[in-house]
């Protein structure tokens, strides 16, 4: 893209935002109270109570105020269950590595093995087609009644909704390798092992890493309705937390954060994807 | 409940405490040392700690101790007491507590009020005193503290007094024997409904209502299926009762999914603070005294380490009879309404524990006894709980009342433990009490729910 286009584009996207938060901000504007209590009953409920009201949703300035104490202390601990936002997101990003890094063992060697075995993928197929679409979450209870501990359990639930994707992914790669470099490789009599590291591979490691990359963003999406339904710690448990006290600024800000993380996460495996394509 | 200042001395007050109630006075606490304190744990200590107890029974108000130790001095003071007080052998039964078995331990709370006397150990230091190192963890819902007690990642959880009972049934789980050696508190629930209800006073004008409640083994859903069936209200046809984890209840009443909740506190508070509902009815008014979460804790893991199991519930019987003294409400509130606990607004946590409340239809109430504490699990309840299982087709089959209640239920060690903590425990373990004018008779369950006209069983 040319220069006068990229800055048109960025220009465009501040424009939006700056609409965005105008609209938040005139949405959110107090609409005076009609009724005042009386100052000791006013003293007891919230402030839109007092004036006969809900609560209202937080302005752009009260989230803005809201980021800053947590970007000013981000990794403070007051208690088990009272932890700074970077610890959380620190404990859902390493639950997210170790789920999506054990998928990785088992899917990759599991797609190459399919992948070259017609027999074996037909014989895989059924199976992979009822799991694939079950809901993460849906493991859950069956992962805390035979694991017998949380952590571990949404560790495996991490691990089950990355292992599809990959797999997928990776057997497709594997079978989709073009049938002219096989043969050649076959007229060269390469070993097996040969053939799979030196062709098949880096033939498919594209299609693989593209299964590595819808994985991490289901793995991402998934850790913090897990960490939701179990608590204790993770960005998660800080949203559901910050739920019970109805603080929506709060919620808010580890919104924000959820998707910057979620947004690194892809960008590091679309990267790696990048470096692994070859011009055909 | 200052129990470690030496009761002889007439200079300090044995009542008034400070944050962590191990000193006489909010300045020694913040200054960290007590004038005559012993290291928690010792056998001085314990001894003191029985000395504390007799000298606070025989010495209601303080006053009155102080200025018999000043007349007489401590020396005669003890002999006196030792001659018709039997002190060295309660002194020694209170020290059977030999070694913790285990030092370290996990217990599961969900945040709400009910949770207070396991929460406010923490902070307050009623743990640390019986020489246990306890970490309290905030859970998200009943059916995960369920599991994770069934896991053993929690040592003790707080339940809701039903609970133990379907888990030892086998209602809605595997059966496993379960106990609950404490009630934690009494009263403290509300029927909450939003704002655009609040002419609708009449529970005939109800028909087609959803309501929340925490969960389907909970004293909130046989009080909320109770008060609907004495009005006439049919709790399966008339009206939808979900099961809502209570910090999602705001937030769906907030949002029009339900109607109203029968929900513990903060949470009936906090949607008046939030003006989204109004509370109607507390169900204090309903059964005054009745139960609604316990201390729960594995059958298993009372009789693997028993003196574990007997100094945790020490703590949690002392942290329940600090909680029962109003005066005391206001420090309890600011101690469990941080982030790490509850996470609510101190004003809330506080109008819930001192029954000084906002009702959200603008009127301010006094009702000092809104929640109150009283760890005696009373096997009466167990049967009344275990009638309204049955009642609603939770549980089938004939029950052992009687056998049910004595093995969950452990009145005998609760009142054992209150009595050496110095508190009045009743000598019975069943009594009779009303629901909204029903006399219940323990001894009779199967006629009570006979009783009934909208039953499922």
């Amino acid at each position: 893209m040319p220069r006068s286009g990229r800055l048109a584009s960025a220009l465009l996207s501040i424009l939006m935002f700056a609409l965005f938060l105008a609209v938040w901000h005139g949405a959110t504007l107090p609409s005076g109270g009609t009724q005042a209590a009386d100052s000791e009953y006013a003293k007891m409920v919230g402030s839109a109570a007092a004036s006969g009201q809900k609560t209202a949703m937080p302005s752009p300035k009260d989230v803005a105020v809201k980021l800053w104490e947590h970007a000013k202390d981000p990794f403070y601990v007051r208690g088990t269950n009272d932890q700074g936002i970077g610890i959380q997101i620190s404990y859902s990003i390493g639950r997210v590595m170790l789920g999506f890094g054990l998928a990785a063992l088992v899917a990759i060697p599991l797609g190459f093995l399919i992948g070259m075995s017609p027999l074996l993928y037909r014989a895989f197929d059924p199976f992979i087609q009822i799991l694939k679409p079950i809901s993460p979450l849906a493991w859950m209870p069956l992962a805390l009644y035979t694991i017998k501990d949380s952590v571990t359990s949404s560790i495996f639930v991490i691990f089950i909704c990355s292992l599809w994707p990959m797999l997928i992914n990776t057997a497709f790669g594997v079978s989709a390798v073009r049938r002219e470099w096989l043969n050649v490789a076959r007229t060269l009599e390469v070993t097996p092992m040969r053939k799979a590291f030196r062709v098949i591979l880096p033939a498919a490691a594209p299609t693989i890493m593209t299964g590595m990359r819808i994985s991490v963003g289901i793995a991402w999406l998934v850790i913090i309705a897990a960490e939701m339904l179990v608590g204790g710690t993770g960005i998660g448990y800080f949203v559901w937390n910050e739920w019970n006290n109805l603080s929506i600024s709060n919620i808010l800000c580890a919104i924000l954060l959820i998707g910057l993380v979620g947004m690194v996460l892809d960008q590091i495996l679309a990267r790696l994807a990048r470096a692994v394509t070859y011009p055909e | 409940m200052s129990g470690f200042m030496n009761p002889y001395d007439p200079n300090i007050r044995l009542t008034a405490g400070c944050a962590c109630g191990r000193h006489s006075t909010q300045a020694e606490h913040d200054a960290g040392a007590g004038g005559d304190q012993l290291e928690s744990g010792s056998a001085e200590l314990q001894a003191r700690v029985v000395e504390s107890a007799v000298m606070r029974a025989l010495f209601p108000h303080d006053d009155m101790r102080r200025r018999f130790l000043r007349a007489v001095g401590a020396g005669t003071a003890m002999s006196a007491i030792s001659t018709f007080f039997p002190l060295g052998a309660a002194k020694e039964a209170f020290a059977q507590t030999g070694k913790l078995e285990k030092q370290s331990l996990k217990i599961g709370f969900i945040p709400i009020t009910c949770a207070t006397p396991i929460i406010m150990s923490l902070p307050m230091g009623f743990y640390a005193r019986q020489g246990l190192n306890v970490d309290v963890v905030k859970t998200a819902g009943w059916a995960v503290v369920r599991d994770k007690t069934l896991n053993k990642e929690y040592d003790a959880a707080h339940m809701r007094s039903p609970m133990p009972l379907a888990i030892t049934l086998g209602a809605g789980s595997n059966p496993i024997p379960y106990t609950v050696p404490a009630i934690e508190n009494i009263n403290g629930q509300a029927i909450t409904l939003a704002v655009k209800h609040k002419d609708k006073r009449d529970p005939k004008q109800w028909k087609g209502f959803k309501f929340a409640v925490p969960f389907d083994y909970s004293m909130h859903n046989y009080l909320l299926r109770y008060y609907l069936a004495e009005h006439g209200i049919d709790p399966d046809k008339d009206v939808q009762i979900r099961s809502v984890p209570p910090p999602e209840m705001v937030a769906n009443l907030r949002a029009d999914n339900i109607d109203g909740f029968l929900a513990p506190d903060p949470v009936n508070q906090r949607a008046v603070f939030d003006g989204v509902g109004f509370i109607h009815l507390l169900t204090k008014e309903m059964w005054d005294g009745h139960p609604c979460c316990a201390f729960a804790a594995s059958k298993e893991f009372v009789t693997s380490a028993p003196n574990t199991y007997r100094a945790l519930l020490r703590a949690i019987v002392d942290a329940t009879a600090f909680a029962a003294k109003p005066e005391n409400r206001k420090q309890i509130a600011e101690a469990i309404a941080p982030a790490n606990f509850l996470n609510q607004p101190v004003t809330v946590v506080e109008q819930v524990l001192t029954g000084t409340y906002a009702d959200g239809l603008g009127n301010i109430l006094k009702v000092p006894n809104r929640i109150d504490f009283d760890p005696f699990p009373w096997h009466s309840f167990a049967v009344w709980i275990m009638t309204q299982m049955k009642r609603w087709g939770q549980v089938k089959g004939d029950i052992d009342y009687a056998k049910v209640a004595r093995e969950v239920f452990l009145a005998t060690d609760a009142a054992k433990i209150m009595k050496e903590a110095g508190m009045k425990a009743p000598a019975t373990s069943s009594k009779k009490f009303s629901v909204m004018g029903k006399e219940f008779d323990p001894s009779k369950p199967d006629a009570y729910i006979a009783g009934f006209a909208i039953k499922r069983s």
